[in-house]
């Protein structure tokens, strides 16, 4: 029976933490500087900045999660009502409270030295300007408002709760992403929505903003029913219920109308999109490959930069005219790519051969020292005359086809040549996955040694993986160095082999839908390790927040964000057995006995 | 030794020492197999077994003499070429991929074919039945019956002159082990010679032609499965029984 609570009932100590927890995530990300750089970036017009809501959604979580019930199976959860927006505004009015006594301190002891970001402006964006006596009593009022309004999202019903949270979320990702939007705009000639949506001081007015709130609002209350999955569907059946012959035409009009968007897509993005998405290009390629080594194979590679480091170099090796080799002659990118294809699989194999003895965390250790190594050589004086040292390789000619330039600076151009070479990799991926080959990669990450009982040949199979891994990081590294138009050691670090990995454990590992994700929502819409994503505001804490989501996805969503089903099977796999043994356990008349 | 077949034996050990670094596992092993034979290789724990086994995959390279598989020496070459030749081994403990399918599972077998399987399928299910039934399940949900019949069936996918066999009573409870002692009496019968390894000396005499003993990487009794478990000695050491 579900029961009614009374208004008091709640654990304070519960409600003290939760409270302090949200306090401390505010002052942090008032005290690295977050709020009041991103203060200057207004969302909606004298409502609310990047900054604010950088520390608003935190009191809103806290309060949903203060208010939420652990549910326990087989007791009926308690009637949702008023204690719980008390719980939530407690909450949040102890995480104002605390953030007040902070930025109370902050102004009483000269905290730069630890937090430079602890000045007069931080104290001044934590009591919105008015002072630490009233502004402290606005941070108490403004914390617990949205304490009890995460609380509300708790007691409302799920659909309410639906409907609010996309039409909250599409306004402030509308506001969030206004050059982009305005870009958007251009490409598909509508430029006048964007002057009546933003304000020309930048943000969305408040009209706007409610405008765009109520329609969206609009949208999920009478288009129940229309929504795209319903439509996937529909279009689905259709399909399935078509003849072969008919399904073949389809997917001719499928392929044609496929590539006609392909010709079309650049031109809407724009110049400053068409550049974001080559990058996620380029990543998703190296985070396909790398998939390969670590995802299909098993074998943890840190050193992955390495390939894409001899990609580039070859490139720039072979065709810029100021190569420091000019005994080297200077080709042409069409005939210069086959050769950095084959010595990219010779590295491969060359640092693959005396590592794959090793397994695990000291096959990750040896990788990365590799990595480093490839980068030292590049930059020592002994390598100098033939890859330039620190001041690398400039003047790489672009690639063309015929009398087609894709000049690296029209990043619309390149965007064709990075599509097909995505979709290629793709492809090969996938076929990969479900060859003679990616079986025995499935078996040897699995158990080597039954593997090699078997007869598998695990030392040709891990090579085969470190090959082409190889050869399709130094194509990203190819089309890269044409790209950019200049190579130097710097690009790289340590850091892009962990980017790519990053990509595909948040993604999830070994599947390929959810790199194309990870690729997207890491590189394209944060940032790749130097060049900006669509959030440029982030630019600095772009590292931050990459380590937030990692640890986040390790404890939360281990299998990913778009997970393969064998390796979230992999990793749910002693629950599996364990429910398993639990089953059997009172069944004894089976007689048979499950090993884990 | 009781020889009972004249023709070239499908295995043979001549004379074979093997090491890990310097401390000697296998001394002067030697052992013939002829086909159609269940053949055991008892002793205790740290004997040599699993070494002996792992010598014939070529996991494991003898320091001296050589292993035959029909009369032509293998020891040497890699364990893919041996497995090629016609040797094939359930694992102790079984080993199943866990997470793949039984299908999977049983493809992986015969990794190193590339013709039709339908057949060496067809005739696996004619064995047990059961793993027809399981073919979408992921192996390590299966039981432990189940999972030794797909392991067998694993190994017979390759078609093998030979199949090891390493401890396959381990871990298991008393009627699997009968049950499992049942599917490779089955296996044998159908034709393919068969090489065991057990601790478990009583079951596996009670099915095998013959039987030898490895004591500290020596052979020391080489017999009859009647007359082992007949023998005094062994009934003391092996047995379980003291007279």
């Amino acid at each position: 029976m579900s029961t009614t609570r009374s208004i008091t009932d709640f654990e304070t100590k519960d409600v003290v933490i939760q409270g302090a927890l949200a306090a401390l995530a505010i002052s942090f990300i008032a005290a690295i500087g977050m709020l009041g750089e991103f203060n200057n970036r207004i969302l909606i017009t004298s409502l609310l900045s990047l900054g604010y809501l950088a520390i608003g959604w935190i009191p809103i979580l806290f309060g949903y999660r203060a208010s939420a019930e652990e549910t326990i199976e087989g007791i009926d959860p308690p009637i949702k009502g008023p204690r719980d927006l008390l719980v939530g505004g407690t909450v949040g009015a102890i995480a104002g409270i605390v953030v007040s006594a902070f930025a109370w301190l902050a102004a009483s002891v000269d905290l730069t030295g630890v937090f430079i970001h602890t000045g007069p402006g931080m104290r001044s964006a934590l009591t919105f300007g008015q002072g630490i006596g009233f502004g402290s009593l606005l941070m108490i009022v403004f914390c617990t408002a949205l304490g009890v309004f995460g609380a509300a999202l708790h007691v409302m019903t799920p659909t309410v709760r639906s409907v609010i949270g996309v039409a909250l979320g599409t306004t402030i990702v509308i506001a969030i992403f206004e050059a982009d939007a305005k870009e958007l705009f251009k490409g598909f000639r509508i430029r006048g929505v964007a002057s009546i949506l933003y304000s020309p001081t930048g943000g969305l007015t408040i009209v706007s903003a409610a405008a765009v709130t109520a329609l969206v609002v609009a949208i999920k209350v009478y288009g129940k029913g229309h929504g795209p999955r319903v439509v996937y569907e529909r279009v689905k059946l259709h399909h399935t219920s078509q003849t072969p012959e008919m399904q073949r035409r389809n997917s001719w009009i499928w392929g044609a109308a496929g590539f006609a968007v392909y010709l079309v897509i650049p031109q809407i993005l724009g110049k400053s999109l068409s550049e974001t998405a080559v990058t996620v290009g380029l990543f998703l390629v190296l985070g396909l490959g790398l998939n390969i080594v670590v995802g299909q194979a098993g074998m943890l590679d840190l050193g992955y930069v390495a390939f894409f480091a001899v990609g580039a170099y070859g490139i720039a090796m072979l065709t810029s005219p100021f190569r420091p080799a000019q005994w080297i002659p200077q080709l042409d990118f069409w005939v210069a790519l086959p050769i950095v294809i084959i010595v990219a699989a010779f590295v491969g194999i060359l640092i693959g051969t005396p590592v794959i003895r090793m397994r695990g965390d000291y096959l990750a250790i040896v990788t990365l020292g590799f990595g480093e190594i490839i980068q030292k050589l590049f930059l020592s004086d002994w390598w100098k005359p033939v890859v330039g040292g620190a001041q690398g390789i400039t003047n790489v000619p672009s690639v063309s086809i015929g009398p087609v330039e894709f000049a690296g600076a029209n990043s619309k151009m390149v965007f064709y040549l990075v599509a097909i070479l995505v979709a290629g990799v793709f492809v090969l991926s996938h076929r990969l996955q479900y060859s003679r080959v990616g079986r025995s990669w499935a078996a040897l990450r699995e158990d080597e040694q039954v593997a090699e009982a078997m007869g598998i040949n695990t030392v040709t199979a891990k090579l085969l993986a470190f090959a082409i891994g190889a050869v399709i990081a130094a194509l990203a590294g190819a089309l890269f160095a044409a790209k950019v138009g200049s190579v130097f050691p710097s690009s790289f670090k340590l850091l892009v082999s962990l980017v790519i990995l990053v990509v595909i454990i948040v993604g999830g590992l070994g599947s390929l839908r959810g790199i194309a994700v990870g690729a997207i929502v890491l590189i394209g819409v944060l940032g790749g390790p130097t060049l900006p994503g669509l959030l440029r505001e982030f630019g600095r804490f772009k590292l931050l927040i990459y380590g937030v989501i990692l640890i986040y996805m390790m404890l939360k969503r281990p299998e990913g964000l778009l997970p393969s089903v064998l390796r979230s099977r992999e990793l749910h796999h002693s629950e599996l057995t364990q429910d398993a043994w639990l089953d059997k356990a009172g069944d004894f008349e089976e007689d048979e006995e499950v090993t884990a | 030794m009781t020889d009972t077949v004249s023709t070239t034996p499908v295995l043979e050990f001549r004379n074979v020492n093997t090491h890990y670094g310097p401390v000697q596992i296998l001394n002067g092993v030697n052992i013939t197999i002829a086909e159609g034979e269940m053949v055991c290789l008892l002793g205790g724990n740290a004997s040599g077994k699993t070494t002996t086994l792992k010598t014939i995959l070529g996991m494991v390279t003898p320091t001296s003499g050589e292993v035959l598989l029909d009369g032509e020496v293998i020891s040497g070459m890699s364990t893919t070429h041996i497995v090629e030749r016609g040797v094939s081994m359930v694992p102790e403990n079984r080993r199943l991929f866990a997470r793949m399918t039984v299908l999977e599972n049983l493809e992986i077998g015969a990794y190193l074919r590339s013709d039709d399987l339908t057949e060496d399928l067809e005739r696996i299910f004619e064995l047990f039945p059961r793993v027809k039934e399981r073919l979408a399940q992921k192996a390590g949900t299966l039981s432990g019956g189940e999972q030794q019949m797909v392991a067998v069936g694993r190994a017979m996918m390759s078609r093998p002159k030979v199949l090891l066999m390493d401890e396959p009573s381990m871990g298991l409870a008393p009627v699997l082990v009968a049950q499992n002692f049942d599917i490779i009496e089955r296996i044998n019968k159908a034709g393919t010679t068969v090489f065991m390894v057990e601790q478990n000396a009583n079951m596996a005499l009670s099915i095998a032609d013959r039987g030898y003993v490895l004591q500290t990487g020596e052979i020391v009794l080489a017999d009859t499965a009647e007359n082992l478990l007949a023998n005094p000695q062994m009934r003391a050491a092996y047995l379980g029984h003291t007279e």
